[in-house]
């Protein structure tokens, strides 16, 4: 049991070689996606997403991100053009097997109210055929990884906070180890204090764990602090990719609106 | 009527044991028709009018007078139980269907969008989400239908079918109130027993699944 353990943890731990960094793991081809002839969500969207890296949509309610996000892990299907993971369209995969190649994190998180922590976490190793043994193991490791002592296990989601309920969120996304993580606006409803404290902890992770990673964000500071690009959104349509340093030095029209906002409450801070 | 059951004891047993069975046979029918088609429904949302609405069509009919459209059918006609029975099973299954298909359309969106968006079956959705988190409401259509379908079996006895009826027929046409207690006071104690039978596995239930 003990090999199992640092085996899995050696797994998540190691970082890609240099040279897979470039390799694109998602990639949009000219997507559009509508729910009806007049209303279209997205329009043709280009958009090449490396690996290991974590690219920030960020943008409006309503200006498409949360559409994008859900094309990845197929929960839409594209209405014009296609969308690819590892090389091959979306609409090409078995769709569990897609789906469980990439972990999702939503903002209500979604827990199952009928199981403790420990069964929400180990449900799809479970479904995967996992050794009891190795599930045991894998729930500590992210139970540990997110920051939950052991004896959160037997909680139930109703007996826990809104920080911790997305802790586990997160841990039952990175149960079965997915190379790709999806997490849409996972910190919006967390008050201001565990937010910060959320996102501190998340960057580090990020370093750790080397997955790559699709944040849907609304808010500039989280995409600054937390992206390596940052892709900005507007009415269904990608208005321009940026790292977080181009992004406040940008003049682009889109953008300034954003840093300006930003810069008013780091203002605030300065007086 | 006490001194009544009590002289007619064993007579009393055996029309309520078949009472018992009629419903038991009946209910059980009920729950393996009543709860896969509830499932159908949440899965074929084209067929809900069809299906609630012929339940709903079902359950209005008066019971003696679905007993008698029933009698000329081939098959069902020939045994009076046989015809009690799927009588019984059609007036059980609209509280079934209906509540299962609620149940499980009740399940939280954002739980049912993370147990897809992981990659779940939608058989594992069934089996590990959508049924457990419906069960209390399922079980509600259940005991709703078990009382209807205690109550309702009395009315076999007027096609021959037996059960606690036959004292309740038997004492209308001698009208005599103990004859007719005899058989309506046991009916009623068997519903409320099987109601809080069923309430007491509910909050069992509940309490497991929160």
């Amino acid at each position: 049991m003990l090999t199992g353990f640092s085996q899995a943890f050696s797994s998540i731990e190691s970082s890609l070689p240099v040279s897979d960094r470039s390799q694109p793991v998602i990639q949009f081809e000219n997507v559009s996606y509508r729910v009806a002839p007049d209303r279209t969500l997205l329009e043709n969207l280009n958009l090449v997403i490396h690996s290991g890296e974590t690219l920030m949509l960020l943008g409006r309610s309503g200006s498409g991100k949360t559409t994008c996000l859900k094309l990845i892990n197929r929960l839409l299907i594209p209405f014009r053009g296609e969308v690819r993971v590892e090389g091959t369209a979306t609409t090409a995969w078995d769709v569990v097997k897609l789906r469980r190649h990439i972990g999702y994190a939503i903002q209500e998180v979604g827990l199952f109210p009928h199981y403790a922590v420990e069964q929400n976490i180990a449900l799809i190793p479970k479904l995967e055929g996992w050794e009891r043994a190795r599930i045991t193991a894998r729930v500590a490791e992210v139970l540990q990884i997110v920051g939950l002592p052991r004896e959160f296990a037997q909680r139930y989601p109703n007996q826990l906070s809104g920080g911790q309920r997305q802790r586990v969120g997160l841990a039952r996304a990175l149960a079965a180890d997915p190379p790709i993580l999806l997490m849409d606006e996972p910190f919006g409803a967390l008050d201001p204090i565990t937010r910060a404290e959320i996102q501190r902890e998340f960057k580090q992770l990020q370093q750790r764990l080397c997955k790559t990673i699709v944040f849907v964000t609304h808010d500039v500071g989280e995409a600054l602090l937390l992206g390596s690009r940052i892709a900005l959104m507007e009415s269904g349509s990608l208005q321009g990719i940026y790292t977080p340093h181009d992004f406040v030095n940008s003049k682009d029209d889109p953008v300034t609106p954003y840093v300006d906002a930003f810069r008013m409450s780091q203002q605030i801070l300065q007086q | 009527m006490l001194e009544f059951i009590v002289n007619h004891r064993r007579e009393v047993a055996t029309l309520t044991a078949e009472h018992l069975w009629l419903v038991t046979v009946s209910m059980t029918l009920a729950i393996l028709i009543g709860v896969p088609l509830g499932i159908l429904l949440t899965r074929r949302p084209a067929l809900k009018a069809v299906i609630l609405g012929t339940t709903n069509v079902i359950q209005t009919i008066p019971s003696l007078a679905l007993f008698g459209l029933l009698l000329p059918l081939p098959w069902l006609g020939v045994r009076a139980d046989r015809l009690t029975i799927t009588a019984l099973v059609l007036y059980a299954l609209l509280p079934i269907v209906r509540n299962t298909y609620i149940g499980i359309a009740g399940v939280d969106a954002p739980v049912r969008e993370a147990a897809e968006g992981m990659g779940m079956t939608s058989r594992e959705l069934l089996w590990h989400i959508e049924l457990p988190l419906a069960a209390p409401v399922i079980l509600t259509g259940v005991r709703v239908a078990t009382v209807i379908t205690i109550g309702v079996a009395t009315i076999a006895a007027a096609i021959g079918a037996g059960g606690l009826g036959e004292f309740i027929f038997r004492g209308l046409a001698m009208v005599d109130t103990h004859v007719i207690l005899a058989g309506a006071v046991p009916a009623a104690l068997m519903a409320l027993l099987a109601d809080s039978a069923l309430g007491l596995l509910q909050s069992f239930i509940q309490r497991r699944t929160h």
